[in-house]
């Protein structure tokens, strides 16, 4: 079984704070890291192929310094992974081509899992695009998988319902970060991880006719949240009034 | 000169940190309560290489320098000091001693069971009336044809009625003073063997502390670590790495209430302004960070000079003296910003100030750290 798992490098948004003069997140010297639910794929292929045997690559798309941070995955267990450097203003559309041109070029891949959504941007657009680019089925946002050598069944989360699905391979999963705890690697795995080869591949060099982005973005901004700090009080029934009044006043009462 | 882990040990400090905040920190004040030895995590450190961090590839473990390995303490001290100092004796007093002055049989008999957990180390070095003065011991080991007999007490051993494998000190020639000193190494199921009385401490009360009784306990003969005479040398060399060890189990600790202070005191509303917003908490954090921060760098310079194989005793005493003062100071401050709250079992930073004085008096007290220190420097 050759599976493919797709991690993203990620700043760490727990740590994210929005300058309040320009709105804008400040994002220097915020610590790097693999978005969360791309672990929960990795944990899962690995689970896989301990089950069924196999091989396990990681690919992962950004620049240079992601490679320290796919080392984490390799050290979980995965065999070896591939950097894809983008060119500059990639969005999902062009990321999504390189993504599904590189496991192509891998030749014979059964399996590729995705997290459901990054921990950074949550479009949930990755994993169905890169399916569709490579124009084979996929399951998204499978809470609980049954890999079997010819097929793999899904059990996912679809909201208000649950649905079983099932699919042959090839195939193309997303999953949530309720299918499993991700392992920590031991320190003889982190230690074997520096030698497991990492191919760095650039856009450029890697025959993708549409490298044009369709969306382009023109400016992040946090969301701000500004209090009225009004305070209704002394006489209660007046203060009740004056509460619902403005509440009604500024639509919050629909 | 280079101030920053590099990406591994920052990957190995990363996976510690998150190891310790799922499966060290969420039990840490029950065990502390209930003196619950913390076999089940050390079991689970075992698995990952942890618990046995500076042994040898050849033998089991990852083989880890000490700076990382000093990053690891600190994470796990950060979560629970009792799992910290357990961790430290394991691998600076009983782990390192075999590796630096082992035969190859002793290494390939020893190390692995340390490196895979299956038993606990302990140094058994302190006597009731040896302490500071560790050259005044009178356990004594009388070579009797395959054995030596060992007789004596030894006491405030860290793991003591948990350990399997002990380095014990005993005198083999009265008449050479400390140069009459041997090392052995000890096995729990040895004949003779006996845990004493088990101590109740102010703090790391989940690290079980007790006395080592040796009643003409038989011990073979290929069991002498290093030669006859040598056990001086070896207890302070030996300690001289276990003070790195304790060094970064104490900046653990005053990191940890560092966190909490900060944490609390935005949290904590009074005069209607988070207490965070007063110039009083905000000096008080500052200082301990500050303090916090210089400690860290002691510790891993002297971690670095040993990795190096540079002299390192006066750092290692220096870290260990500081970090210990840090510890004390950094978790005072921390009930001061908690006040009446911080002085109840409800919230965790009277653990933290319980944990951190035995930092300045095990493993050689802050004057004998002093005593170290000037003497390098008016020899």
């Amino acid at each position: 079984m050759n599976i493919v798992v797709c991690a993203k490098q990620v700043v760490d948004v727990g740590e994210i704070k929005v300058n309040p003069s320009t709105g804008k997140p400040v994002l220097e010297g915020i610590p790097k890291k693999i978005s969360d639910i791309d672990k929960n794929a990795a944990e899962e292929a690995i689970r896989i192929k301990e089950k069924l045997k196999g091989k396990v690559t990681v690919i992962t798309v950004g620049s240079e310094d992601a490679r320290e941070r796919i080392k984490e995955i390799l050290a979980m267990g995965a065999d070896d992974a591939v950097l894809i450097v983008p060119p500059e203003g990639a969005d999902y559309h062009v990321i999504s081509n390189l993504i599904a041109k590189a496991i192509k070029d891998m030749g014979q891949v059964d399996l590729v899992l995705c997290g459901e959504a990054s921990i950074d941007m949550f479009s949930g657009q990755m994993g169905p695009r890169i399916a569709g680019a490579m124009d084979i089925p996929q399951l998204s946002y499978a809470f609980k998988i049954d890999a079997e050598a010819e097929k793999i069944t899904a059990e996912r989360n679809m909201g208000d319902k649950r649905v079983v699905s099932e699919s042959t391979y090839p195939v193309l999963l997303t999953v949530t970060k309720e299918i499993n705890v991700p392992r920590l690697p031991s320190l003889m795995q982190i230690l074997g991880s520096a030698a497991k080869p990492i191919k760095v591949l650039k856009a450029p060099d890697m025959n993708v006719p549409d490298l044009a982005p369709k969306v382009v973005l023109e400016d992040v901004k946090g969301l701000a949240m500004n209090r009225k700090n009004l305070i209704f009080k002394d006489d209660l029934d007046q203060a009740v009034k004056d509460l619902a009044e403005n509440l009604s006043k500024d639509g919050a009462l629909g | 000169m280079i101030l920053e882990l590099n990406e591994q040990q920052v990957m190995i400090r990363n996976m510690v940190r998150e190891f310790a905040a799922r499966e060290i920190a969420p039990g840490a004040a029950e065990r502390d309560r209930k003196e619950e030895y913390p076999h089940e995590i050390l079991k689970k450190m075992a698995e990952l290489g942890i618990l046995g961090a500076i042994i040898p590839a050849e033998y089991g473990g990852p083989g880890l320098d000490h700076v990382t390995y000093a990053t690891i303490i600190e994470e796990i001290s950060r979560a629970c000091a009792s799992t910290g100092v357990v961790t430290s004796v394991h691998n600076s007093l009983t782990a390192w001693p075999i590796i630096q002055y082992g035969t190859e049989e002793q290494k390939a008999k020893y190390l692995p069971i340390l490196a895979r957990g299956e038993k606990i180390g302990a140094f058994g070095g302190t006597e009731p009336d040896a302490g500071s003065d560790l050259g005044a011991m009178k356990s004594t080991a009388e070579l009797k044809g395959d054995h030596y007999i060992l007789n004596g007490t030894k006491t405030f051993i860290t793991s003591g009625p948990k350990a399997g494998i002990i380095i014990a000190f005993a005198v083999t020639d009265r008449e050479k003073g400390p140069k009459g000193i041997s090392a052995f190494i000890i096995e729990s199921d040895f004949k003779g063997y006996k845990v004493g009385s088990i101590f109740e401490k102010i703090g790391i009360n989940a690290s079980m502390t007790s006395e080592l009784i040796f009643e003409d306990m038989e011990v073979p003969k290929e069991n002498l670590l290093g030669k006859e005479g040598e056990g001086f040398k070896i207890a302070l060399s030996t300690l001289d790495g276990g003070r790195i060890g304790i060094a970064a189990q104490a900046v653990g600790i005053a990191q940890a209430a560092l966190e909490e202070s900060v944490a609390y005191s935005k949290q904590r509303h009074q005069f209607g302004k988070p207490i965070s917003s007063f110039q009083a908490i905000q000096w008080m954090i500052a200082d301990m960070a500050t303090r916090i921060e210089a400690a860290r760098f002691l510790v891993m310079n002297a971690a670095y000079m040993k990795d190096q194989g540079k002299r390192f005793s006066k750092e290692a005493a220096m870290a260990k003296l500081y970090s210990a003062q840090t510890a004390v100071d950094a978790t005072d401050k921390a009930i001061q910003i908690f006040g009446g709250y911080g002085y109840t079992r409800e919230y965790p930073v009277e653990r933290l100030y319980r944990d951190a004085r035995i930092t300045g008096i095990y493993e050689g007290t802050s004057e004998v750290m002093k005593m170290v220190i000037s003497g390098s420097l008016l020899r």
